[in-house]
């Protein structure tokens, strides 16, 4: 790519900034967020006749086995972002899905419970971001994000391999240097590198205002067990731990193919944590006797968004997915999604002004930020479970007791599926929690495990 | 099978939807062909076939109306459920999700409108003779 004059369709210095036919568009990233930026900008463009020229810049090759081809999470595609794409005709095949995840296994030190999906239908999807780990062994599935890339350039984006060295504004316009000395401007320039890209302090120099997200660290590692081993141990179920382990919030183990994905999320994640988790018997009991915990295939410690971006956008500028707003700890792809739409659908029927992003775009990110101050709320729920052994007995005598009896009425299990899943706002969940119902049969639970033994036999028995 | 399918699997002649049921979502066919049946006076009248990346069931999205027709899986077939809840809350936000949908909606006016007056020229055809 040469640095070549550029004839702009916008005019310089009018109060609206819109982009017109042969606008050019940048999009910084090539993971979810990029490629779904990319791909509905065309889409929506198309349906009013706008042709325009976009550049998608990714130095990933997701083809590529190992963290050097992977944007690290942990690879859940949640049932309401299942849905959606699939009502937007962007349909994930086989070949992309590593595993779909019909159950929640909820394991504590008193028991564990089996959570089936609501409609005994796999609607959530186990994928690898990248290739797969770097001791892959068979290439039986494709990369989540090569998939959707794939449908972004089918669109009719044009991939730009290389590595952001910088990025200014020149004329009005975003400029983009690549390592290489290449240069280019555009009329609308979307960033989608994540948190984890050392060229988000790049725009944060710009002078565009941008300021990045909060994060935290996450811990995420692959096991190589072989997909009949999974099948008969781990299955297509998603098995989530509320354990009383010192700084650990959070901790799942995801079935995918040949791998099981551990994720881990807490304070300041270190080595000692890992193992403490590792060691913890209800971890063990999910993986096959010969199982080694050192044997690991892959492992990375990205971080995640915790409190999104005050303000995602600016003139021509705009921030999807995880550098701009995310919801907390789960559905960060769905968030992805939500975004990369909201800003495509905003920079064609309403300008790339930061005016248009602030009232057309800027919504959907306050809604996000709004649900996560929510879900910290929820959040609490299982945080004061953790310590407490009473309430963790309770949780498990009240899902129990849903999952063995037939109707709908199963307050417990949804809040928890909903919360480990991502599947529904946080606001959903946390006023679910409210309702009478759920706070009676909560405190019946709780008055019962006052009283009874630990019932650790009668979890273990579900579990099976 | 692969570990990695989405959705339900349907085996040949399994129904997806049964004609005058409650509905609350809407199916999206991921593999395969099902066909879209209506009975009437006892006797079934196969009005359309769907295949992968269709959408079917749509009207209980928008209408409180028991289901117009039976789909049945015709070969083994797999489809996706998408809720009203799930499909409604998104649309709330994102109205052009909903495009698809009437675009499916508008080819299936279209088809009818075609096949109507195909029905009407035989009658008129036929009253002729």
């Amino acid at each position: 790519m040469t640095h070549r004059p550029i004839t702009h369709p916008l005019a310089d210095g009018g109060p609206e900034l819109k982009l017109d036919d042969g606008a050019r568009v940048g999009v910084v990233g090539a993971g979810p967020a990029g490629s779904l930026f990319a791909y509905f900008l065309f889409d929506i463009a198309g349906r009013v006749g706008l042709d325009l020229h976009v550049d998608i810049y990714e130095s990933r090759d997701f083809l590529q086995p190992s963290p050097q081809g992977c944007n690290m999470c942990g690879g859940i595609v949640s049932e309401s972002l299942v849905q959606n794409l699939a009502a937007e005709g962007l349909n994930l095949p086989p070949t992309v899905v590593q595993r779909g995840i019909d159950a929640y296994h909820l394991h504590m030190d008193v028991g564990s419970v089996r959570i089936e999906t609501p409609l005994h239908e796999m609607r959530i999807g186990a994928v690898h971001r990248g290739a797969g780990p770097k001791d892959l062994r068979e290439r039986d599935w494709e990369s989540f994000d090569q998939h959707l890339l794939e449908r972004a350039l089918g669109k009719g984006a044009n991939l730009v391999r290389g590595r952001v060295d910088g990025v200014s504004v020149e004329g009005g316009r975003p400029l983009i240097k690549l390592r290489t000395g290449e240069q280019a401007t555009y009329d609308l320039l979307a960033v989608a590198t994540g948190v984890n890209s050392p060229v988000l302090k790049t725009f944060e120099a710009a002078g565009i205002g941008y300021l990045p997200p909060a994060v935290t660290k996450t811990f995420i590692r692959e096991y190589y067990l072989g997909r009949d081993v999974i099948s008969r141990t781990v299955g297509n179920s998603m098995h989530v731990f509320l354990l009383n382990i010192p700084r650990l919030e959070f901790a799942a183990l995801i079935p995918k193919g040949d791998y099981v994905t551990i994720c881990m999320l807490g304070d300041d994640i270190d080595n000692a944590l890992v193992q403490a988790f590792l060691d913890a018997p209800e971890v063990r009991r999910c993986f096959p006797p010969e199982w080694r915990a050192e044997a690991k295939s892959c492992q990375c410690m990205p971080h995640i968004n915790v409190r999104g971006t005050e303000r995602p956008y600016a003139d021509r500028f705009v921030f999807v997915g995880d550098c701009g707003m995310t919801r907390l700890y789960k559905d960060g792809i769905g968030a992805a999604y939500r975004t990369a739409k909201a800003a495509a659908r905003t920079a064609v029927h309403e300008g790339v002004s930061a005016e248009a992003f602030a009232r057309h775009y800027g919504p959907v990110c306050r809604a996000i930020a709004a649900d996560n101050v929510m879900g910290r709320l929820a959040f609490v729920f299982t945080r004061v479970a953790q310590r407490l052994t009473v309430a963790r007995r309770a949780i498990l005598l009240m899902t129990l007791a849903e999952q063995q009896r037939a109707g709908d009425r199963r307050r417990m299990s949804g809040i928890l599926w909903d919360m480990f899943s991502g599947s529904a706002p946080y606001r959903d969940i946390f006023m679910r929690m409210l309702h009478p119902g759920f706070a009676a049969g909560f405190a019946w639970a709780f008055m019962k495990s006052l009283w009874q033994a630990p019932f650790r036999g009668r979890g273990q028995e579900a579990l099976q | 099978m692969s570990t990695g399918t989405l959705g339900r699997v349907y085996e040949d002649g399994e129904l997806l939807l049964r004609q005058g049921d409650v509905g609350d979502a809407m199916y999206v066919i991921q593999e395969g062909e099902v066909e879209i049946l209506v009975e009437r006076d006892g006797r079934e009248t196969v009005v359309g076939v769907a295949h992968a990346g269709d959408m079917l069931g749509e009207m209980a999205i928008f209408l409180h109306e028991r289901r117009s027709a039976t789909v049945r899986a015709k070969g083994r077939a797999r489809a996706l459920t998408v809720d009203k809840k799930n499909f409604l809350r998104r649309i709330n936000e994102d109205p052009s999700i909903a495009f698809r949908l009437v675009e499916t909606m508008s080819r299936r006016v279209r088809d009818l409108s075609k096949e109507l007056a195909r029905l009407k020229q035989e009658q008129s055809g036929g009253q002729g003779s």
